[in-house]
């Protein structure tokens, strides 16, 4: 029981993270019917960029407590990857965006590779501590299950951000602006909505909750690397999949979905197949379900659109 | 016309001298960039010091003085660059190759070796089947993973404790060792309580871990390298696991160090094939040697490729010939004390009485425990 | 081949015939102009060809049927895999290659068909990323199955499989004619390779000019018009994946016995990403596009190495961008650029069924929804 606890709870820490960079798909998605293969990699430049300010605010202002000190790299890495996700739109994307879909599907394989290219050249192919400024020794253990400052954070910071993205969806002028736009382009934009600068928003708040997620990532594992933001960042994709594309709530519980059947798949797969399989497995278990959610309910869990729509 | 005089009389010296001392090529394959280029470039450079100093001597061959002069060749640590890389050293004539690092670039590489009948002494690939091909001239100075996965075994379950939890990274190098570990554990008396899986690009072990905490066992030996052993460290921590950790050569580094952070304490060991270098034979003063020639110390691997180099070099004196076919049979029979120790191999290949070190974490870096 | 010969500058359209000429003379002298500067060259235009058959099978299902598939190598993997299987001492079964390289082509056709079937309805970019599970999926299997029975021997993979023996005649081993001259295996593999490329790109040319081949293109085109005129178009689909993985699974094959040794690393996603970028590169569903593409690319590592790196040291002192990241800028600034400026590649289609176009061309079709 102690260990069903603690493997839900890590995968309720894993998952929230996907669901983080979940949104960001499916907010792209939803609006302009592409997959951003790239979103992944700014998780990961957020991450090291983070990593970069913090390196440089510790050897010039060491007087700073650690929390504004995370707090100041965890705002310039947002800055940093909400100028580069609008770079992205605005030079790679716009001008396909009524191309026939292979283009900027092909496009965004290469905007992802070009990252991690660029990640690799400046901060060469080592892994890179990530400072340990909140902590990840655990607290008193509650009915047996261990549980880390870190990971308490990652829980709240990723609650807040997600209730926070649906309000403006929903509450706001942006968010009515956004969702007119997934609706209809050219309606929206005779309604008088600038549909270019609602699309660049997207992208804009996307990468900033990727930026956010990456420095929760390596703030956990306590590591950051040019090729970190790929596995995450496909999971991502498979949570919002799984969970509806293009629907905000969907995308957060197929994240959650997630990290636990890969925590808790992981945990019992080997019992549960008389040792045929094992955790050697455990990296196919999204794929899979991926497969079948498009097999059998491509709408997704929560999700009203069609898969095979053109 | 009289500067022209004075250059043919220079060329013309310029070529007796040529013709006086024959220049005889070797071969040196490993990553000289990428993820492994200081290990890779530690290997250029035992080799480089090893036919300097030859050089220096004077080794003659059938009567004529030779010259050694190394051609090194970048294999980027991946399988089909290598085999890329052996046939450009096969194409341009050299006697004998030292190389490669990573045994996924070794065991493709050999086989266009053995086909161009050119020795091969690798200086740093542990996996068994390296010599297991029947190649008659693949040879190496390092001591195989089978001797490494049994000393691993061998250390966790006699003086670690008996219930013993295996983590492999399920690559080539990581299921070879934690298959000999397996073995060596039973064979000591001591149980297998699981054996988890996780793959050389994973960043979360919590799920395994947990597991492994459920089966309550004594050690933790991860067979894989330091990149992820360093957040495993962590992870064992974050969940409250008290067993005692133990790793490869993978993991045996100075990376793994930074990258666990406060989580790596004194039940960390590690192993490493060879002893270390202060406790080789000619330890000590190649390290000096080594730091006055290239200015850099020594990574782990440079006296494995000097002594793989003096081998090549000390078969071609035994057979009086330069020629690969007349000296290759003479490189199973070298017996020399080189850096490492003595240096001889077996009838496959593997140096004999290859050793191997464990080491414990201590005050902040590795140290040598047996 | 009329458009490879048409693809060359000049030539090619004012003398077709003698154009096509200069074809078959550059690939039939090739290793001999490449063995003046070293073997190496020789083995590097071997991988080509390996890569071309790669690119060929791959644009059928890309190119011609529009369905971009991401796990491609798979294909490749089981064509390798089930050659290493049957022709090695790893179950001790040494079947000669007339037996077991069909055998990898079906059971990569299969391979298609279990693919194709469950992600028909699938169009696009969910196409994509279920293509690029499954080949990471197949990649895991054939690293993992070595537990709890030993299939495919895990990460270690399989060593020392059988070269291709051609009636008795082995071709991994050097020829001698006479005392002095001997021919080296590696042209022997060139030629061998040569002849299935050949007959790959003579059957895919009359596959597109065929009924099938027109049904791809409409789908490709619009898939909702294509139903409506009658095309089956679940059969058609189908059909584009398995003949699509027979190529890859053929060139597997080869890719086994050629290197002697298969181990799930050579399978890896990043070996997809390069095929397609040979085919993005050269232009999509265009024969000689995606020919020019996959040389090209093939060749690039190589070449950078012999510029690049005396360059850099020449100018730097030392070597600030190595070969290998070198490569990956570029191939994915191709990815980008190639589908911003010239979306239809290097070597546009010619013919009238195929119109990149459509697929991936700025001609303003409808927008994407």
């Amino acid at each position: 029981m102690e260990t069903l606890l603690q493997q839900t709870v890590n995968g309720l820490v894993v998952g929230s993270v996907y669901a983080l960079v979940a949104l960001g798909y499916t907010m792209v998605y939803g609006i302009l019917g592409l997959i951003n293969f790239a979103h992944g990699d700014i998780l990961m430049v957020g991450a090291l960029v983070a990593l970069e300010a913090i390196r440089l605010l510790q050897l010039h202002a060491p007087e700073l407590g650690l929390v504004p000190t995370l707090l100041a790299g965890l705002s310039v890495s947002v800055l940093v990857c909400m100028l580069l996700g609008y770079t992205i739109e605005r030079t790679a994307y716009r001008r396909l965006r009524n191309a026939p879909r292979l283009a900027p599907l092909i496009t965004a394989i290469g905007v992802s590779f070009l990252l991690q290219t660029i990640a690799m050249i400046i901060w060469g192919r080592n892994y890179h501590t990530f400072p340990q400024l909140v902590s990840t020794t655990p607290l008193e253990p509650v009915a047996g299950v261990f549980i880390t400052p870190v990971q308490i954070a990652i829980l709240v910071v990723s609650a807040v951000l997600m209730v926070a993205l649906v309000l403006l969806v929903n509450k706001t002028r942006l968010g009515r602006a956004m969702r007119a736009t997934a609706e209809n382009h050219k309606v929206a934009s005779l309604m008088g909505v600038d549909t270019n600068k609602i699309i660049a928003a997207t992208f804009v708040i996307g990468s900033g909750l990727a930026a956010v997620a990456g420095v929760m990532f390596s703030s956990n594992y306590g590591i950051a690397h040019y090729a970190m933001g790929f596995m995450p960042g496909l999971k991502a994709f498979t949570a919002a999949v799984l969970g509806g594309i293009g629907n905000l709530g969907g995308a957060m519980l197929g994240g959650l979905v997630l990290g636990l059947v890969e925590s808790i798949g992981a945990g019992y797969i080997e019992d549960l197949s008389f040792g045929f399989l094992n955790s050697s497995y455990q990296d196919i278990f999204a794929f899979i379900i991926l497969g079948i959610v498009l097999i059998f309910r491509p709408t997704g869990l929560l999700g009203e659109r069609v898969a095979d729509r053109a | 016309m009289k500067r022209s005089l004075v250059a043919l009389a220079v060329l013309g010296l310029g070529a007796s001298l040529a013709q006086a001392q024959e220049v005889i090529k070797l071969g040196v394959a490993a990553p000289l960039t990428g993820t492994q280029a200081h290990l890779g470039k530690d290997i250029e450079n035992g080799v480089r010091l090893a036919l300097d100093e030859y050089n220096a001597k004077g080794v003659t061959l059938g009567g004529k003085k030779v010259k050694f002069e190394l051609q090194a060749e970048d294999d980027q640590a991946d399988p089909k660059t290598a085999t890329t890389v052996a046939q450009r050293l096969a194409d341009s004539g050299v006697k004998g190759v030292v190389g490669h690092l990573n045994s996924g670039a070794s065991i493709p590489a050999s086989r266009i070796y053995n086909e161009a009948g050119l020795p091969q002494v690798s200086p740093a690939s542990t996996n068994p089947k390296l010599t297991q091909q029947g190649f008659k001239a693949t040879f190496r100075t390092i001591a195989n993973d089978v001797q490494q996965g049994l000393a691993i075994g061998k250390y966790a379950a006699t003086k670690l404790g008996k219930k013993v939890a295996l983590i492999d990274d399920r690559t080539a190098y990581g299921q070879g060792l934690a298959d000999e570990v397996e073995k060596a554990v039973k064979a000591n008396g001591g149980s297998l309580t699981g054996r988890e899986f996780t793959s050389d690009k994973a960043t979360d072990f919590l799920a395994i871990l947990t597991r492994i905490k459920a089966q309550n066992p004594d050690v933790i030996v991860y067979s894989g390298m330091d990149t992820q052993a360093g957040p495993m460290l962590k992870q064992i921590k974050q969940l409250g696991i008290n067993a005692k950790f133990i790793t490869g050569d993978g993991a045996c580094t100075g990376e793994v160090i930074k990258l666990a952070g406060d989580a790596i304490g004194g039940s960390a060991y590690c192993t490493q094939p060879g002893l270390p270098l202060e406790k080789m034979p000619g330890g000590k003063n190649f390290n000096e040697r080594f730091k006055k020639r290239f200015n850099a110390d020594v990574q782990i691997y440079a006296p494995y490729s000097y002594d793989a180099a003096s081998a090549i070099i000390e078969a071609m004196k035994a057979a009086n010939s330069a020629d690969p076919a007349k000296y290759a049979p003479a490189i199973g029979k070298v017996n020399f004390p080189g850096v490492i120790g003595t240096v001889a191999f077996d009838a496959k290949g593997d140096i004999k009485d290859g050793a191997v070190t464990v080491y414990q974490f201590k005050a902040g870096k590795w140290e040598a425990v047996q | 081949m009329n458009e490879l010969a048409l693809a060359i500058p000049w030539l090619g359209k004012r003398h077709p015939a003698a154009a096509r000429w200069v074809v078959v003379a550059i690939a039939l002298a090739a290793p001999l102009i490449a063995i003046l500067f070293g073997k190496t060259w020789v083995r590097i235009l071997d991988f080509a060809m390996l890569y071309v058959m790669l690119a060929i099978g791959l644009n059928l299902v890309v190119g011609f049927a529009g369905l971009l598939d991401l796990g491609y190598i798979a294909f490749y993997a089981v064509g390798a895999y089930t050659f290493a299987f049957l022709a090695s001492p790893h179950f001790d079964i040494h079947l000669p290659f007339w037996i077991v390289l069909p055998l990898g082509a079906g059971f990569a056709a299969l391979a298609g068909i279990i693919l194709g079937l469950p992600t028909l309805r699938l169009r696009g970019d969910y196409l994509a990323i279920v293509t690029l599970g499954f080949g990471e999926i197949v990649r895991i299997f054939m690293n993992n199955l070595n537990h709890p029975i030993n299939i495919t021997n895990g990460p270690q993979g399989i060593n020392m499989i059988d070269p291709l023996v051609i009636l008795g005649w082995d071709i991994s081993r050097p020829v001698k004619i006479g005392e002095d001259i001997t021919i080296n295996s590696l042209f022997l593999y060139y030629y061998v390779f040569l002849a299935f490329v050949v007959l790959s790109i003579i059957l895919v040319q009359r596959l597109q000019i065929s009924r099938v081949g027109r049904a791809w293109a409409a789908i490709r085109d619009d898939e909702l018009a294509a139903k409506a005129i009658g095309i089956n178009t679940r059969n058609m689909k189908l059909l584009a994946f398995s003949l699509g993985a027979t190529f890859g699974g053929v060139a597997g094959g080869l890719f086994a016995a050629f290197q002697g040794f298969v181990s799930p690393e050579s399978f890896s996603l990043m070996e997809s990403i390069a095929v397609l970028t040979m085919i993005v590169f050269g232009g999509m569903g265009n024969l000689a596009g995606v020919i020019v593409g996959a040389l090209a690319l093939t060749a690039l590592p190589e070449v950078l190495r012999h510029v690049a790196v005396p360059v850099q040291q020449a100018v730097f002192d030392r070597v600030i961008l190595d070969p290998e990241v070198l490569r990956m800028l570029l191939l994915s600034l191709a990815m980008i650029l190639m589908m911003l400026l010239r979306p239809s590649g290097m070597i546009p289609a010619y013919s009238r069924y195929s119109r990149p176009e459509l697929v991936v061309g700025k001609a303003a079709g409808e927008a994407p929804k």
